[in-house]
């Protein structure tokens, strides 16, 4: 691009203001000096054992890991992802750091400030003030719930929201019933590593018939160096439920990598709904490609009630690494799974996501729509798997996948698999590439937009469609996220 | 143990005789063959990327014959075997399991500046042209090219001079022929100089219902400059028989391909399309059909590599699967960095005519440029109930209207051939086919298919 400048003044100032923004800080990149309970690196059965006992867990969870570990050792980690993964050394991490306290708080006075500074300094309304905005929040720091708000509204209506060591303690049979059901152990190399030494992570409960008045958010936070951050998420709706939940993640700036392996499992019950959003920010290293989280996460969700719902919208703009197909299993008869998608990599990034939804449901429907956005040298892929099996009849699925690329070194590439074993199932994929036109960009030049302008507005719209499917907050903060990435990266 | 074993005995144990057959040129592939063979270990199986439906291991399981002593067969069979086009003139070879025949016809007619003759004779003749061109493409790429590398011996050499325009198409026509069950190791090299433009027309037969039969077979294509070639290839075996073909094509500067594959009958078969654009202006057409019905797997791989600038694709895949049959399709478009303004295009149909077929697509697109057009779009779904009763309530039918429907699904991949009296043989091909004949050819006294 640099040859260009002379002869394309348009490029010239699009190349500064894309240096300028991404040069930028990342916004989220502090660290927060807070004393931290980290065991020593490296993992074992022992190791899984600590973890187990510092959490006072009773013996079938701690059967539960061990399981799960002996099976990790004989597994070995997958290659096939279109992704560029340098070896991980999985004896180089510590598997359990948690913020040091005394005692759980009993309210807000009793946390740390230093704690509470730094969820405020990420615009999370843990205040109680803020708190009257009417969201509640879990929020997780290096995998340790640190604080939820809003119980007691929520425990009026039967709701249960809550970190899930808590949970394991006070709802140890809603646990155990669930726990591993969608995602077993068995099911995947980082699966069984995260089932074998997750930490904490959050555990929700909607009763049947209720209608959870505000948006559950969690906000994930990796603080302390050389950890991984393994939480779960388990979320359960019983018959005529309905929530949204949001899930919301940053990290400091390091120049190691830092391996984010978590699970999220759900269960849709009969006609309940859930809504999942993500907004990924986690650090993506920097321009030259160092440092960053590597986010491998198994996302599943299952819909076992007839005419249940299940929507996962997600925008990923963090990340050096990002692997991870948010997915559902269409169990129930007239079950609807969606899946909305943006992500966005930029610089050296790389990205391997999309969705799996699985028809066993007669009658079950599905729309996945996936938007990819590749700039700098990083590579975005989407791989998505529709399954339709034997017996699921008249099932419907719409796939649309597009890629933008915003640089001639980037790639963006589109793996779907399609597998319908009935015949009367209506599968459709489509596709396309391509780049913002010259001729696009001419002509919000003419009406006097700038082209750096222009770019984000196209962008915009390009992503609107999956954009509108996030809750207001989130819609806010992952459009800013996106015009902080992209803005004026013209190829 | 893998099915790989029994061949590298097999080689291992009759190096000579296989050797017999050939000149040095193609003996001096076998070494690396035989040692990719041993580094892959096996076959690919269902369990890897890109053979998602179809298990090349077991294709090659059966303890076939192979007829590495070159016995001849008793039976002329260039003379009672017409495999006609009608209307089509065409220059006729025949290939009898893997020993290619050439007609007295084919042998009269063909211009100047044209060879279609054995591989085996051409290269010693001219040890020089088969050393440059043969294996340049496969490339032991992988165990089923390797195989055959190792242990073919004979195959067609179709080779086109600069300039010149070849107005008749030539016909290969591929026979089994055995009293057991046989695999063959077919070879074909098709080579194409500057500016040269061809047609061809491939297509399988299997003269025995009673044994099995498989055919391993490798085709690499060379386009020159400037050079045009249509190549049609029709399966038309028995149930008896699996196939795993393989298609290299490499493509310079503003030379033209157009691929059509037809299958229609055959047991098992797996297809690979690989084509590299080697140079800019390019153009590679592939339209591919495939109605499969009782416990036919069909699977269709295809590779495009866009390597060079300004060049186009297209590719239409159409699969119609009745009672067991499983389909598979998997397509690759590749756009390299450098090759800006690439334009390809990936279009896949899919028609599911019982409860019980089966089918798997994955349509894929790896970008690394930014300049390009691409799109890839896959539906797999059945007949539209809504144009089924429109034409009952105009008083078709419903067999009657259910065929004409999917006789119009398959009439866009045939309206790619450009040979006229091929596209009418199709048609006609494919209605037989859908009302369950056997297309048996007509006037033909070899019977194919009794």
């Amino acid at each position: 691009m640099a040859k260009d400048k002379d002869i394309n003044p348009g490029a010239d100032s699009a190349d500064d203001v894309l240096r300028d923004v991404t040069g930028s800080d990342y916004k989220y990149g502090f660290v927060s000096d807070i004393d931290s309970d980290i065991i020593a690196r490296g993992l074992n059965e022992d190791v899984v054992r600590l973890i187990s006992e510092k959490k006072g867990e009773p013996d079938w969870l701690l059967d539960f890991r061990l399981k799960a570990f002996r099976h990790w050792q004989t597994l070995t980690m997958p290659t096939w992802a279109h992704l560029d993964i340098p070896p991980i050394d999985y004896q180089a991490i510590s598997y359990y750091a948690a913020p040091k306290k005394k005692e759980s708080p009993k309210s807000l006075d009793e946390v740390d400030p230093q704690l509470l500074d730094t969820f405020n300094r990420l615009g999370i309304p843990l205040e109680e003030q803020k708190v009257l905005s009417g969201m509640a929040v879990d929020a997780v720091m290096d995998s340790v719930s640190v604080k939820t708000t809003h119980r007691e509204k929520l425990a009026e209506l039967g709701i249960i929201f809550c970190s899930f060591s808590e949970a394991v303690k006070d709802y140890p049979d809603l646990v155990r019933k669930y726990l591993g059901k969608v995602v077993s152990y068995r099911d995947n190399f980082f699966a069984a590593l995260n089932s074998a030494v997750f930490s904490d992570g959050s555990f929700v409960y909607i009763p049947k018939g209720v209608r959870c008045p505000m948006e559950l958010s969690t906000y994930f936070r990796i603080n302390a160096s050389g950890t991984g951050q393994f939480e779960r998420t388990l979320i359960v709706a019983d018959d005529d439920s309905y929530v949204s939940y949001l899930e919301g993640c940053t990290a400091p700036m390091r120049d190691e990598n830092q391996l984010h392996a978590a699970i999220v499992e759900i269960i849709v019950e009969e006609r309940a709904e859930v809504k999942y959003s993500t907004v990924q920010n986690w650090y993506a290293g920097d321009r030259d490609g160092k440092g960053g989280v590597y986010n491998f996460v198994t996302k599943r969700g299952l819909c076992r009630g007839d005419y249940s719902k299940l929507s996962w919208t997600q925008v990923e703009t963090g990340s050096a690494i990002t692997w991870k197909y948010p997915g559902c299993i269409l169990a129930g008869e007239g079950s609807v799974g969606e899946f909305y998608s943006v992500a966005v990599t930029n610089n050296f990034q790389q990205a391997d996501t999309g969705t799996k939804m699985i028809h066993i449901g007669k009658n079950s429907r599905s729309t996945i729509v996936s938007k990819g956005i590749s700039a700098g040298h990083s590579q975005n892929s989407y791989r998505g798997l529709v399954s339709v099996a034997p017996d699921a009849s008249g099932v419907r699925n719409y796939t649309q996948c597009d890629s933008l690329l915003l640089s001639a070194t980037c790639g963006a590439h589109t793996f779907p698999y399609i597998d319908v074993k009935n015949d009367t199932a209506i599968v459709e994929h489509e596709a396309t590439t391509s780049k913002i036109s010259e001729d696009q960009l001419f002509y919000c030049n003419q009406r006097g937009i700038p082209t750096e302008e222009a770019v984000a507005l196209i962008v915009n719209g390009y992503a609107k469609e999956v954009m509108n499917k996030l809750p207001m907050e989130f819609a806010v903060e992952a459009q800013k996220l996106l015009s902080i990435t992209l803005e004026g990266s013209v190829g | 143990m893998s099915s790989i074993d029994q061949y590298i005995d097999l080689y291992g144990h009759n190096r000579e005789t296989v050797e017999a057959a050939t000149p040095d040129v193609i003996n001096r592939l076998r070494r690396p063959a035989l040692e990719a063979l041993k580094s892959f270990g096996r076959f690919p199986g269902k369990r890897d990327e890109g053979y998602s439906r179809f298990s090349v291991e077991d294709l090659f399981a059966p303890d076939y014959g192979v007829n590495i002593a070159r016995v001849p067969f008793a039976v002329d069979v260039t003379q009672s075997f017409r495999c006609d086009v009608p209307n089509v003139s065409t220059l006729l070879g025949v290939v009898v399991n893997d020993a290619f025949r050439p007609t007295t016809t084919l042998l009269k007619n063909l211009p100047e500046g044209v060879t279609v003759s054995s591989l085996a004779s051409v290269a010693s003749e001219d040890p020089e042209f088969i050393g440059r061109y043969l294996g340049a493409l496969s490339h032991n790429r992988d165990a089923a090219s390797a195989l055959n590398t190792m242990l073919m011996q004979d195959g067609v050499v179709i080779r086109v001079r600069a300039g010149v325009k070849l107005e008749k198409a030539i016909q290969i026509v591929n026979i089994f022929n055995a009293s057991a069950s046989l695999m063959s190791v077919r070879r074909m090299l098709v080579v194409l100089e500057e500016g040269a433009s061809a047609r061809m027309l491939v297509c399988d037969h299997s003269q025995s219902a009673d044994f099995g039969y498989l055919s391993s077979q490798v085709t690499e294509i060379f386009l020159h400059p400037g050079a045009s070639l249509e190549y049609c290839d029709i399966e038309e075996s028995s149930e008896q028989t699996s196939r795993m073909s393989q298609l290299y094509v490499s493509q310079d500067t503003g030379s033209r391909l157009a691929v059509n594959g037809t299958s229609l009958t055959v047991g098992r078969t797996r297809n690979e399309f690989h084509v590299d654009i080697n140079g800019e202006n390019c153009d590679a057409e592939l339209a591919v059909m495939a109605i499969a019905d009782g416990s036919q797997v069909i699977d269709n791989s295809s590779r495009i590599n866009h390597l060079a600038p300004h060049s186009r694709s297209n590719q239409l895949f159409k699969y119609l699967l009745d009672d067991k049959s499983q389909g598979a399709f998997e397509g690759l478009i590749l756009v390299a960095p450098d090759a800006v303004h690439t334009e390809a295009y990936q279009t896949d149909r899919n028609m599911l005519a019982s409860a019980e077929a089966r089918m798997h697509t994955a349509p894929q697109l790896e970008i690394y440029c930014d300049d390009v057009k691409c799109s890839h779009g896959a539906a797999t779904g059945q007949l539209d109930r809504n144009a089924l009763f429109y034409m009952q309530t105009r008083g078709v039918p419903e067999d009657e209207a259910r065929m004409m429907l999917m006789q119009a699904f398959m009439g866009d991949v045939i309206e790619h051939v450009s040979i006229d009296g091929l596209r009418d043989r199709l048609r006609h091909l494919v209605e037989r086919r859908l009302s369950g004949e056997h297309a048996a050819c007509g006037d033909c006294a070899a019977s194919c298919h009794n």
